[in-house]
């Protein structure tokens, strides 16, 4: 399956080095993360070492090479959120019952920390995947959390 | 009451009619173009502050085709989320600008490197440029090509040579400069990399006139400026303010009535302590970032240089020794005098070690260490010691 989503991904961008990012960041966007495997697949498309692709994927912090849910929660630590954050944080860890850094047993969500998003006008802020919710209280996040184990979005 | 904070309404203005501008600016040989900016003052808002007229005419004299112009959209800097309500409600003037960039240097096609925290917009953002393009582009005899490029969440990535590398596919590891990107950028083609602020404020620079423009601001800061206002504050958000205001009268403005500290220009910028509000001036002398950062008397000065340590410790690219092991080190070295395991004296070799970082590191990463770690450890050793 990787194997065709790959070669899909190399004609969509073209087989040059430039795609690489574009392409990793669309592997991402469908699987949740980059397996070993489809690293290598990449490399071969691209006629690139497994070396340098495995390298450029780990540098980028949204490039996952870790197993992931479908969803990643990623609470800002910076400033402005992290002081403001705490109680979120708590709220989060009690409904999906993981630390951060974790997955739930379902494979739907990670909770993982981030540095400043840019919505420092609006903290606590976190993103899942690539949507962003800010104003963050206890209250929000239940609400939030029910619609995506419901798949309500 | 005279107002503390002299505001302006420019970049966020909706009435600025692009259309007109630029039919009036293609008009221009592309040497008036530059000559207008450089006689502007416009510095380049992304934190360095290169003059923008110089860093276009660079690129212009160069002989080398095809020519890029990039839009850093990568605005990772603690604390800043100017660029981000720009790309938000006033997108076709940053899209003006870089029209106008293309034109006056001779390149034909335009990116947006977006971060990836601003994923989200990638589609409207897209769907803005078809518009554009479609209803104010195809107007002018001038071929030009704007694409959105999305990163990947790394802040060093805003660092233009960084950048630029992972626009080519390859880990965002800054460049030896010089080269400089107007003469080797994006495929070692000359390049113009300006930030999302720039561009918009291009416009500025040509709806009112040099003459005008210059008269905003302070001497070494002319024109508009946009600031981001966050922290323990009860008014957080972006502000287009004339540079020049005393710290005193901006935390007057918009503190909570129980500022402690202003950090200036996010994470690699400084922290002025309450007792030089007074003394300080934000746009003389040193480039000032955009973002403003207040903090409370309930903010433990320790928490917040460890959480900018921290930071930078995670985001160094680790090209540089002195960066990569530096703020680990730093990290640690305030982890250790905390608990009692160094004497309090150790502060000061770390001040050295900054020093060392700020010297011998490639980019601003590394050698913004000296600034905020100084600037804490001087004004708040206690806190940090205790």
């Amino acid at each position: 399956m990787t194997q065709t989503l790959v070669e899909h991904l190399v004609e969509k961008y073209g087989k040059k080095r430039s795609s690489l990012l574009p392409i990793l960041e669309e592997i991402v966007r469908r699987e949740s993360y980059l397996t070993p495997q489809a690293m290598v697949e990449v490399a071969r498309a691209l006629e690139l070492s497994n070396a340098e692709v495995y390298g450029v994927a780990t540098f980028y912090s949204f490039l996952d090479t870790q197993p992931r849910g479908k969803y990643k929660i990623r609470i800002c630590k910076s400033l402005t959120c992290g002081v403001k954050n705490r109680e979120v944080l708590k709220e989060l860890k009690k409904l999906l019952m993981i630390e951060i850094g974790g997955t739930t047993l379902d494979r739907k969500f990670s909770l993982l920390m981030t540095n400043c998003i840019g919505q420092c006008d609006h903290a606590p802020a976190m993103m899942i995947n690539e949507k962003v919710y800010t104003d963050l209280t206890p209250e929000k996040i239940r609400e939030i959390i029910k619609m995506y184990k419901q798949e309500k979005l | 009451m005279a107002e503390l904070v002299r505001k302006v309404q420019y970049i966020f203005d909706k009435e600025c009619n692009c259309q007109e501008i630029l039919e009036r600016v293609v008009n221009y040989d592309p040497d008036k173009v530059i000559q207008e900016l450089v006689e502007s003052g416009l510095r380049g808002r992304g934190g360095a502050g290169f003059l923008t007229g110089i860093k276009w005419r660079l690129a212009k004299e160069e002989q080398a085709f095809p020519k890029y112009v990039i839009c850093n959209a990568d605005e990772g800097e603690p604390g800043t989320f100017k660029d981000r309500k720009i790309l938000e409600e006033v997108a076709s003037k940053v899209f003006a600008g870089m029209f106008i960039c293309g034109f006056t240097i001779g390149a034909h096609e335009g990116i947006i490197y977006l971060r990836g925290e601003y994923a989200y917009m990638k589609e409207d953002l897209e769907k803005q440029i078809e518009e554009f393009t479609e209803n104010v582009l195809k107007s002018f005899n001038y071929n030009f090509k704007i694409s959105v490029f999305l990163g990947a969440g790394a802040y060093v990535c805003g660092e233009e040579t960084a950048l630029i590398e992972s626009l080519e596919g390859e880990r965002g590891e800054p460049r030896n400069k010089p080269p400089f990107p107007v003469t080797n950028g994006l495929f070692g083609k000359p390049t113009v990399v300006n930030n999302v602020e720039t561009f918009a404020s291009v416009l500025t620079v040509f709806r009112l006139g040099a003459q005008e423009y210059k008269k905003l601001g302070t001497r070494d800061q002319r024109g508009s400026k946009l600031i981001c206002v966050s922290g323990d504050t009860p008014k957080s958000g972006v502000y287009e303010i004339e540079l020049g205001m005393k710290i005193s009268d901006f935390v007057k403005e918009f503190g909570d009535g129980d500022t402690k500290a202003v950090l200036i220009g996010g994470y690699s910028g400084k922290c002025i302590p309450e007792k030089k509000f007074e003394k300080t001036v934000v746009g003389e002398g040193r480039p000032s970032g955009a973002a403003i950062l207040l903090l409370n008397h309930k903010r433990s000065m320790y928490r917040v240089l460890h959480n900018i340590l921290d930071f930078f410790a995670e985001e160094s690219c680790g090209q540089c020794t002195p960066c990569r092991i530096g703020y680990q080190q730093l990290l640690k070295g305030i982890e250790a005098v905390k608990k009692g395991e160094k004497p309090s004296e150790y502060l000061d070799s770390l001040m050295d070690l900054t020093e060392t970082m700020r010297i011998t590191s490639k980019c601003g990463l590394g050698q913004s260490a000296p600034n905020f770690f100084k600037s804490i450890i001087e004004n708040y050793r206690e806190e940090i010691i205790y």
